[in-house]
């Protein structure tokens, strides 16, 4: 009898068993065992204070709960100075910034520029994309001196490195039988750009630029730490002084406007594409 | 189609005559826009360090070449936080980030109108706060050190990866998981069989992304006293030691170009 249930289990095949992610056998063992190493060896180096934690949890209560009580008023003007000359920097760098990288991003493009064009542009956006924007402002404010001439500058060579790449993409994969047609045409080169490529890449142009300028806010928050103007001095200063309810009104504000950005993005994306 | 009668001949034009006028508008306001923030901006300058830039500028660059590289002995320690803060970083937001993920996702979320919302809100907050803030806040809360660190970068990367993950989700095949539900499986076992599957690689596309994106934000993180080789610049710049800022910085250069080479590899492996 028994030998029968065997030969029933022989005949219905073996049980379903779920693939694994990664197909080679020894390469999952290796990750998997390299992986546990390394958690280890990361957990050991990493030394934390437990009873400091433990003691900050309390302070940590209190700043969540100043979200539900944040003080606007007592440092209204510094918040409102600071919130200002962000929102200016974030304007003033963005525009600059994405008039300077169209060209670029033209230059950057394989189908559009020479060779030599080419490989200037692609230097020019990888250096501006390896280099943090809060590094690019510690330099610039050590030259230019604090204030927010130094958060524009790091904000417009940022933006270049972000929107010439992306854009220079777009231009590399448009529909050349377009351009070629108003080529066809005889238009000069300035033309061609015109009438053939520029309305291809229009709407992925403005939804990367809203894109930017939401970025741009972001980070526009955090140059004031290190001297490039801005709200993120002020934010700096009330966390330094324990001022929890002012630091939670300002992150407030930040994420208010952020959501705001984010939202009037969606709808301008959605009109343009 | 707009056109212009020019001596009898039609000419073609590219908009009408309202719809020009009103971008020549629109370009006008734009440009007084600028003008004011520019103006603005030269206002609060001091224009005579402005001036003296090239001067200053050439001063730090005799000053800061060569590197000390000898210097760079000193460098293994903070590198190695450098990566442990993105790397733990990374694995704690995403523990997190999932549950989150299907939480937010319209398909999936058990409640559109009470848990959806506040799935949202843990996104967009955890999103629009730098990590440098979170490192801020952390430190003034659990003091400074690699563990607030890691748990600004976690707290920043939950929002990024919950909602790539969440607008993956939504683009699930259904048919895949009405095939399971078919055949009578559970709630849990629909989304280990019929919706994990599907996620898996966008959701492995997310962690390496992410994680090239923090080695990079790890590496400043030290500024405001999280650990990492950011300690190091920051304690470099205070005494002005432009050698090893230097050296620092070409360090900082060569773990984000290594980081980003080995994201893409990976990426390109998966998908």
């Amino acid at each position: 009898m028994n030998t029968d249930i065997f030969n029933v289990q022989v005949k219905i095949g073996k049980p379903w068993k779920k693939p694994p992610f990664v197909q080679s056998n020894l390469l999952r063992w290796v990750l998997i065992t390299g992986f546990v190493i390394y958690l280890i060896a990361a957990y050991m180096t990493i030394d934390v204070n437990w009873s400091r934690v433990y003691e900050g949890l309390e302070r940590g209560k209190k700043f969540v709960l100043a979200f539900t009580n944040p003080d606007f008023t007592s440092r209204s003007s510094d918040i409102w100075e600071g919130m200002i000359e962000s929102i200016l920097m974030t304007v003033a760098s963005s525009v600059v910034g994405i008039l300077i990288s169209i060209p670029i991003a033209l230059g950057a493009a394989r189908n559009v520029s020479p060779l030599p064009v080419y490989l200037i542009c692609r230097g020019i956006i990888a250096i501006s994309r390896a280099l943090q924007e809060i590094i690019v402002a510690i330099l610039l404010v050590a030259i230019f001196g604090f204030g927010p001439l130094a958060g524009f500058l790091t904000l417009s060579f940022a933006t270049i490195g972000f929107l010439s790449k992306l854009l220079a993409e777009d231009i590399e994969s448009m529909d050349k039988v377009q351009a070629e047609a108003i080529k066809a045409s005889g238009a000069k080169w300035t033309q061609w750009i015109n009438y053939g490529v520029q309305p291809q890449v229009m709407p992925r142009l403005i939804g990367l630029s809203i894109y930017r300028v939401d970025i741009n806010f972001r980070e526009s928050a955090i140059l004031g730490l290190v001297g490039a103007g801005g709200i993120g001095a002020t934010l700096n200063t009330a966390f330094d002084r324990y001022e929890y309810d002012t630091a939670a009104a300002i992150l407030l504000i930040i994420i208010v406007i952020v959501m705001a950005l984010e939202y009037l993005s969606g709808i301008v994306r959605a009109r343009v594409q | 189609m707009p056109s212009q009668n020019k001596n009898g001949l039609k000419v073609w034009q590219k908009r009408t005559a309202r719809e020009s006028i009103f971008h020549w508008v629109l370009w006008l306001i734009g440009i007084m826009i600028f003008t004011y923030c520019w103006q603005q901006i030269s206002k609060s300058t001091t224009w005579f360090f402005v001036w003296d830039a090239p001067r200053i500028a050439t001063d730090l660059w005799t000053r800061a070449t060569p590197p000390k590289w000898e210097y760079i002995s000193q460098l293994g320690k903070p590198i190695w936080d450098t990566l442990n803060i993105a790397t733990l970083g990374t694995i704690f937001a995403l523990i997190i980030a999932v549950p989150v993920a299907f939480l937010a996702a319209r398909n999936t979320t058990p409640s559109r109108f009470l848990i959806r919302p506040f799935a949202l809100l843990i996104i967009v907050s955890t999103r629009s706060i730098n990590s440098l803030i979170w490192a801020l806040l952390l430190i003034a809360i659990i003091g400074p050190g690699v563990f607030a660190g890691v748990i600004a970068i976690a707290i920043r990367s939950i929002g990024f990866c919950a909602k790539l993950l969440y607008e993956a989700i939504e683009e699930i095949d259904e048919t895949q998981v009405e095939a399971i539900t078919a055949t009578g499986a559970s709630r849990w076992q629909v989304m280990v069989y019929g919706i994990v599957p599907q996620i898996l690689p966008a959701f492995a596309g997310i962690a390496v992304f992410r994680w090239d994106i923090n080695i990079r934000e790890s590496t400043v993180l030290g500024l405001v006293g999280a650990g990492g080789i950011g300690l190091q610049l920051s304690s470099s710049l205070n005494v002005l030691a432009w050698p090893q800022v230097s050296l620092i910085l070409i360090v900082i250069l060569i773990a984000v170009v290594i980081s980003e080479w080995v994201s893409a590899k990976v990426r390109g492996a998966i998908i």
